[in-house]
């Protein structure tokens, strides 16, 4: 297991390597001198060339390239062009509420798409699967930017059931401020007992998690279908049968425990999707993450940002794969007795 | 797009009987695939059928400004008075051809590294997994985001962006077709006569991998429309006037509060079309494995 | 002779079963029986319905989609007709069944004696209770109790095929289906199962339908055999009987196909 787990991680960090080189190959595939760029639409000839040796612009590529390794090693990812602070200090300010979206979104997928993928593949062809299906690729064909609007507009400007934007009721700023420890709303509510706030961040946090919750509940319901009626036919779940055991027994635990590992690889797939998701609809709905971060990024070519977010999110994903895989040989022995 | 098919043995023709039969009992082909034909008849024909083909060019009507659905516009009209209708009729060219260049690249490129890799096996087989990981390690969605964001924002951009991400899959596809059709005893047997590995590729490799091929680009088709769109709305794709879907979302974001056929029809394109493509890539998997049929 | 006109008795007896799928029939079987302490040959080609028939005794027919009607009397009981939380209670803890890959007959994400204990906990023991009767059985089998905490992945064909037959003998089930056990078995390993079987016969008086296209190991294991043909019984009666004086001309083909050393009859 320990064997497993350690060649695992040192993969991991060679794909990390790869990941940055990859950062590094499109941040240099800029059309234009970024140094005349720099420099400024005035700047003299003799100006770009210093620009350019300041900039270290002048060096070989490789050697560039080590910096640039070395720079995302130590912490220097640049500095973010829109908010003259260091990329990473602003990745890490703006992650926590992004995190805390995707992973109830996670949730909130999984408690519905598990038990409906369950349901699906117990009465193939009859209408709750068709419906089921029919819902799933729903949900994964959804362009989220649209789904965001257009229930923005029917629960909040409309229904006035929720709130449209924000992290929390600004009011609550004055009466009950929000004291930021950890950088999650909620997890900052709660531990310092501020049940109003606590209330108001549950409460804005339900349509944007929603919102990205769609493609993930979708796509694992679809995947436990899969993997439960692939394995349905097998012996092993006859014998399981013909000793006793009673259909939903069969289904929720002999042939779902077979379609964990799977739908776990999705799981790890969905967080760095839903990660990216959030870049679409954070604008709209005024929250303060990584996705914000990123369209505002994107719409003042701020590049020095631009790439410091891929870079995160490309990290962020392969750790969560890395997670998900070392959990996966914990619960199957299939995988680390390969 | 984790939903690769498994990979299918050879099998022998598939008598014709079988493949009606596959159809009727198989909804979801029928459905998706009639949709599909629908989108791509108006595709072609939009600038005939669609009442104000002008507005989906530098077209506009500064007195026609906003007007609701109505039996004039269907879908009403935008900022600049241009009938949402046509437009979104017009965009159908957009997507779908954004989405063929990008597979079809992606097929290209894809192809012969998966086949080079799974057939040729040793160093080759690693040097090129290890690149296709590294690629693989991004959300398809956040590469071509990035290339998008450093390029001039233009429908070529965002086309190259979106396929330099996108051929990974195909080169772990065919590397599972060719590897495992490599180790099969009657290849050793030709390779024993002699037959030259690229006949092998020609003969074996590359029809028995027709179907999965078929089948993954037919489901990857409304993710390469999905991602598209994104990257429009963010504005790093098309420009206007070109009446892109995710484009239009964009710019009628700030008319939507009153005005909510700015961004609900060409949304509803958006996801039509996506769907449509998914129920397709789902009726041919289900088609072609029999094994994954609902009907069991 | 196919006994249709004796009352059908014995502990498990089955009378005028039919099997079907849609309108085609499958099974039509008039008349079974087996008895305390026997072994029971069911012979046939592949196809001949034999399998269905073991599904259709565990009331699991319609799992596969087919429609059963006729009588299968358990012990007198009848067990056609019977709810599905009933037959659960039957499954397992009166009539068990063992199949013929025993590497897939295993869930493999589970340890062999998780399984084991879950079984028996199933059917109303206790943990500590679960535990014992699963030790006792693997003895009985002739296997190492610690074996119960490995995978399936991890034991031998053989191994597992008697861990299959652990289970029936810790349920203390009356009646093992034994569906073709030893076709993917190497022949040694083969003969320890039978032997196996002949003892569960003699110490526990255990009653096992033997399902099997080898008429070599029916012979030498059963007490009587049934020979089966495209879902009907062609020939019924003890093995010495059936195997040395065929009646039917159908059991006379496959006794050919039995390939001889030869020098012998």
């Amino acid at each position: 297991m320990l064997v497993f787990a350690a060649r695992r991680i040192a993969l991991a960090f060679v794909v990390v390597v790869g990941v940055i080189v990859v950062t590094f190959i499109v941040a240099h595939v800029v059309p234009g001198d970024p140094a005349a760029t720099w420099a400024g639409p005035h700047a003299s000839a003799s100006q770009i060339v210093q620009a350019r040796k300041f900039l270290g612009l002048d060096r070989p590529l490789a050697v560039q390239l080590v910096s640039y390794l070395g720079g995302v090693a130590s912490g220097n990812w640049g500095v973010s062009i829109h908010t003259h602070r260091s990329v990473l200090s602003d990745l890490l300010t703006a992650a926590p509420p992004s995190l805390e979206l995707v992973i109830t979104a996670l949730v909130l997928a999984i408690v519905a798409g598990i038990p409906l993928g369950l349901l699906s593949a117990r009465r193939p062809g009859r209408p709750a699967d068709q419906a089921i299906r029919a819902g799933s690729i729903l949900g994964i064909s959804m362009p989220i930017f649209w789904m965001a609007l257009i229930l923005q507009l029917v629960f909040s400007q409309r229904l006035k059931w929720l709130p449209a934007a924000g992290e929390y009721s600004p009011s609550l700023l004055f009466t009950h401020p929000l004291v930021r420890r950890t950088g999650f709303p909620v997890i900052d509510a709660l531990i310092s007992g501020n049940l109003p706030m606590l209330g108001s961040t549950l409460k804005y946090l339900i349509l944007p998690a929603i919102v990205v919750a769609a493609y993930p509940a979708g796509l694992i319901a679809r995947m436990v279908r899969a993997q439960v009626l692939d394995t349905i036919g097998e012996t092993h779940i006859l014998n399981a049968r013909a000793l006793g055991f009673g259909e939903w027994q069969i289904f929720g635990r002999f042939a779902m425990k077979l379609a964990w590992t799977p739908v776990a690889a999705a799981i790890a797939l969905v967080f760095g999707y839903s990660l990216v998701n959030t870049f679409l609809v954070e604008s709209i709905f005024d929250w303060p993450g990584l996705g914000s971060y990123a369209a505002a990024s994107i719409s003042t070519l701020d590049t020095p940002a631009i790439l410091g977010v891929t870079l995160f999110v490309a990290v962020a994903y392969v750790v969560a794969n890395l997670v998900v895989d070392v959990v996966q040989a914990a619960i199957d022995p299939r995988i680390r007795l390969r | 797009m984790i939903e690769t098919p498994t990979i299918t043995p050879p099998k022998a023709a598939i008598p014709r009987g079988a493949m009606w039969r596959g159809l009727r009992a198989n909804p979801l082909l029928a459905v998706g695939g009639g949709v599909v034909l629908l989108i791509v008849i108006v595709a072609i024909f939009a600038p005939l059928v669609a009442p104000f083909p002008a507005d989906a060019g530098t077209a506009t009507h500064p007195f026609e400004v906003l007007k609701a659905p109505s039996a004039a516009h269907w879908f009403g009209t935008d900022q600049v008075g241009r009938d949402i209708l046509s437009r979104v009729m017009v965009g159908a060219r957009v997507s779908p051809v954004i989405a063929v260049i990008v597979l079809a690249l992606a097929c290209l490129v894809g192809i012969p590294l998966g086949v080079a890799a799974g057939f040729l096996g040793g160093w080759v087989d690693e040097v090129i997994m290890r690149v296709t990981d590294v690629f693989l390690a991004f959300p398809p969605l956040l590469l071509a985001l990035a290339l998008a964001a450093v390029l001039p924002a233009s429908l070529t951009s965002l086309t190259i962006a979106i396929a330099a991400v996108w051929w990974p899959w195909y080169v772990r596809l065919l590397r599972g077709q060719a590897a495992s059709v490599a180790g099969r005893p009657y290849v050793e047997a030709c390779r024993a006569l002699g037959i030259s590995r690229l006949s092998i590729i020609f003969r074996h490799i590359l029809p028995n991998s027709i179907t999965p091929v078929l089948v993954q680009v037919s489901l990857d088709v409304g993710g390469v429309i999905l991602t598209a769109s994104a990257l429009s709305f963010l504005g790093l794709g098309a420009q206007d006037p070109v009446p892109d879907w995710g484009l239009m979302v964009a710019e009628g974001q700030n008319y939507f509060t009153p005005d909510w056929w700015l961004v609900t029809f060409p949304g509803l394109a958006i996801l039509v079309t996506a769907f449509a493509f998914n129920l397709l890539g789902d009726g041919l998997r289900d088609l072609f494995d029999p094994r994954r049929s609902f009907l069991r | 002779m196919t006994g249709n006109n004796r009352a059908v008795t014995g502990r498990l007896a089955i009378s005028d079963l039919t099997i079907r799928f849609g309108s085609r029939q499958v099974v039509a079987i008039d008349g079974l029986r087996l008895d305390h302490a026997e072994i029971l040959g069911l012979a046939g080609e592949s196809g001949s319905g034999k399998s269905m028939t073991t599904l259709a005794v565990l009331g699991l027919a319609h799992t596969v989609g087919a429609n059963v009607s006729g009588s299968i009397r358990l012990d007198g009981q009848e067990l056609t007709g019977l709810s599905q939380e009933d037959l659960r209670a039957i499954r397992g803890r009166r009539i068990a069944a063992i199949f013929q890959n025993p590497s897939t007959a295993f869930n493999p994400v589970y340890r062999v004696g998780t399984i084991m204990t879950r079984a028996l906990a199933l059917h109303g023991a206790t943990k500590s209770e679960a535990a014992d009767r699963a030790t006792d059985a693997m003895r009985q089998v002739l296997l190492q109790p610690d074996l119960m905490r490995r995978y399936p992945s991890q034991l031998s064909g053989g191994q597992l095929q008697r861990v299959a037959i652990a289970l029936a003998v810790a349920l203390r089930a009356e009646v093992l289906l034994a569906d073709e056990p030893t076709s993917a078995l190497d022949v040694t390993v083969q003969a320890e199962v039978l032997d196996l079987l002949r003892d569960l016969r003699e110490s526990i008086g255990m009653s096992i339908l033997f399902i099997s296209h080898d008429l070599a190991v029916v012979a030498e294991l059963c007490d009587r055999v049934a020979v089966m043909r495209q879902g009907l019984i062609v020939e019924q009666g003890p093995a010495g009987q059936v195997l040395s004086a065929p009646a039917n001309p159908y059991t006379i083909e496959l006794l050919e196909s039995v390939p001889k050393l030869a020098g012998t009859t």
